[in-house]
């Protein structure tokens, strides 16, 4: 992340000089500030050669259980509600097994999965073809898997939602800031015209917190985090004693985030 | 010589008021687009590319066809197209300088463009389509202007400008090849996934460039004492025949390719284009017309006797021009994301101001085209 800063700060010099909007630029520099203060290594920040989810499918029974998930995410990084698909944001969100794993359905199979919400996301894929496609590298893959949105950089050309296999990004079609019912002073609030989605919330990490989806379903691990090159990491053994699946594998974007379908005897 | 553009009969400067009428029209709605944002079109969260893309992608075969005025007439001496080549020059300006605005009046942030220069991304195919086409623009640019002025003093044009002549014969294509790029690199977009997709693109921009030219030539004869010359338009009218021909039949392989594969992915946006698909059918009266057209004008051209027709051949390069307009400017975007990869279906339709900003660019489009062939048929009328 120390690169990324670095990184940053060129990009706002560089741009301070050419004399790109000067203010939007001390303020993403006072905003950046305060996220890399945040992010540079402290000893409570929670770190992964590859960070991954998994979701398990039985253990979400009720409503209640997916609307604890989606508020706990859209609340802290002020995502907007419009109220109409047409301008739509959002970074966690559910669909039935037919449309989250499209080509898998098949005519018989159980009731139960066949009509059942799944939690979708970003997969923070291995080889993200959002982050190929991106041209100012405002998408990008950090080291530990997590892959990125830089909001100050992005031009809204929208190449990443054609890429993006999963339908996981979202585009302000128009100013968000009035659609946020609360807004949380410690993430950044979006401008018109830039893409967004799930990050992994690198910002918790980062003191130490679990994602807050993760943390919304503490009690029934729903949804469980860590790092997947560490054998003995909890979404390790979940991996190696359940059935996993992930989306569209065939498409090779390799993602990091697997549904364990049925194992309600597991983990 | 642009001091020509500022003189002319009454009705050029009633022509040339009404495209600035226009594109003030498109500016206005443009400004309001900038405050309020992309959602002032009818693209969404799931087609995330509309109208202006897709004019985008047209116009970038316009452009690329010019090489097939410029080519034959370098490289094989063809001196019939050695009339009209600046004519197919001063279409490429325009029409890139048309796709340029069309890219910039989709961004979300506007006055953040220059970051694809700033941080230089060559994995991104996006970052090669603005290097071609900001160069082939300055080929154009100085290549017509340049015969011109030669042309002009009666004089041929001089030597160094032959390495970019044919420079720009490479570049043409290219420009077509790396925006087909941008669809056909894409995973979980199956209509777009086929590697035929660069040279679908070209022979369709092989037919629609041409068939512009065809017309603009006329037009130039009707309204002016230039005359491109008969044989001219009809060797233009030969060439629309053979690429239209192509184009359909490559539509054709991608058509056996989906259906007799049976691969749903692949056949969902065929059947959502021409039959509608799940009681969703908004673009199939508009993808009929485009094949119906293109089938007129296939009749009309692969005729000889109504190609050699000149009020026939018009109205089969008018067919082409409306066939693919609808064909690339809407279809082939806007279906690429329906359904969409969740396999849900969200239609598109333009909105008014999209529209509208849409018509303004044309407008400017076509101002730069008029103003830069008033210059070019007054220095021909000139000399002739
Ligand atoms: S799910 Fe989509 S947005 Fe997320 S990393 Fe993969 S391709 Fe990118
Ligand atoms: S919309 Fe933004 S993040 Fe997406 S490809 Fe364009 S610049 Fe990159
Ligand atoms: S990981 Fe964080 S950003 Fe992603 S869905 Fe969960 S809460 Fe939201």
């Amino acid at each position: 992340m120390s690169i990324n800063r670095r990184q940053f700060l060129k990009i706002a010099g560089i741009s301070t000089i050419v004399g790109l909007g000067g203010t939007t630029t001390i303020k993403a520099l006072w905003r950046d500030e305060l996220e890399a203060s945040q992010v540079s290594p402290s000893p409570e920040a929670l770190v992964a050669k590859r960070w991954a989810m998994v979701v398990d499918v039985s253990k979400f029974k009720i409503d209640n259980d997916y609307k604890r998930v989606i508020d706990a995410c859209h609340r802290i990084h002020n995502v907007p509600d419009f109220g109409n698909p047409k301008d739509e944001v959002k970074w966690i969100w559910t669909d039935t097994f037919s449309h989250a794993f499209p080509g898998q359905e098949h005519e018989y199979m159980e009731g139960g999965i066949k009509h059942k919400p799944f939690m979708i996301l970003c997969n923070h894929c291995d080889n993200p073809p959002c982050v190929r496609v991106c041209p100012t590298k405002a998408t990008f893959k950090r080291e530990d898997g997590i892959v990125m949105m830089d909001f100050h950089r992005c031009i809204g050309c929208r190449f990443c939602m054609a890429a993006c296999p999963f339908g996981a990004r979202s585009f302000n079609w128009r100013d968000p800031r009035p659609f946020i019912k609360e807004e949380n002073k410690e993430f950044p609030t979006r401008t018109i015209g830039v893409v967004e989605k799930c990050n992994f919330c690198y910002e918790r990490l980062a003191k130490g917190l679990i994602p807050a989806c993760v943390e919304a379903c503490k009690d029934n691990k729903a949804l469980v985090f860590g790092d997947l090159k560490d054998p003995n990491s909890e979404v390790r053994k979940i991996l190696s004693s359940c059935y996993t699946i992930r989306r569209k594998s065939e498409l090779g974007t390799q993602p990091s985030v697997f549904y364990v379908i049925g194992g309600s005897n597991n983990a | 010589m642009l001091e020509k553009a500022l003189t002319g009969s009454r009705r050029y400067w009633i022509w040339v008021f009404s495209l600035l009428v226009m594109s003030g029209i498109g500016f206005i709605f443009y400004l309001k687009q900038l405050s309020y944002g992309l959602g002032i079109t009818g693209m969404s969260r799931d087609v995330s590319w509309g109208f202006y893309i897709g004019q985008f992608t047209l116009l970038v075969g316009v452009a690329a066809s010019a090489v097939i005025v410029v080519l034959p007439y370098y490289l094989h001496n063809y001196k019939q197209f050695g009339r009209i080549t600046v004519l197919g020059e001063f279409l490429a300006v325009a029409s890139v300088t048309m796709c340029l605005l069309f890219i910039f009046v989709d961004l979300g942030q506007p006055f953040r463009i220059l970051n694809v220069l700033l941080y230089p991304t060559p994995n991104s195919v996006m970052f090669w389509d603005a290097v071609v086409l900001s160069g082939y623009l300055l080929l154009n640019i100085v290549i017509g202007w340049t015969v011109l002025g030669a042309e002009r003093k009666a004089s041929p044009p001089p030597d160094w400008l032959k390495p970019l002549i044919y420079l720009s014969i490479a570049w043409a294509p290219s420009i077509h090849i790396v925006t087909a790029f941008l669809y056909s690199g894409l995973p979980g977009r199956h209509f777009w996934l086929t590697a035929i997709m660069a040279v679908r693109f070209l022979a369709s921009a092989f037919a629609s460039g041409p068939a512009l030219i065809i017309i603009l030539c006329l037009i130039v004869r009707g309204f002016t004492k230039f005359d491109p010359g008969r044989e001219a338009i009809q060797t233009l009218g030969k060439i629309i025949t053979y690429t239209m021909i192509l184009n359909v039949l490559f539509l054709g392989f991608e058509l056996f390719t989906a259906f007799y594969s049976n691969i749903p992915g692949h056949m969902h946006t065929f059947q959502y284009l021409h039959a509608g698909l799940e009681g969703y059918g908004k673009l199939v009266p508009m993808m009929w017309i485009s094949n119906i057209l293109a089938v007129v004008s296939l009749v009309l051209l692969i005729n000889p006797a109504t190609r050699k027709n000149e009020r026939t051949l018009s109205m089969a390069s008018a067919s082409i021009f409306i066939s693919l307009w609808i064909d690339k400017g809407f279809g082939l975007v806007v279906g690429g994301f329906i359904p969409n990869p969740l396999e849900k279906i969200t239609e598109y339709w333009p909105t008014m101001p999209e529209t509208l900003i849409t018509l303004g660019v044309w407008a400017i489009g076509f101002l730069i085209l008029t103003i830069l062939y008033k210059v070019a048929v007054s220095v021909k009328e000139e000399i002739a």
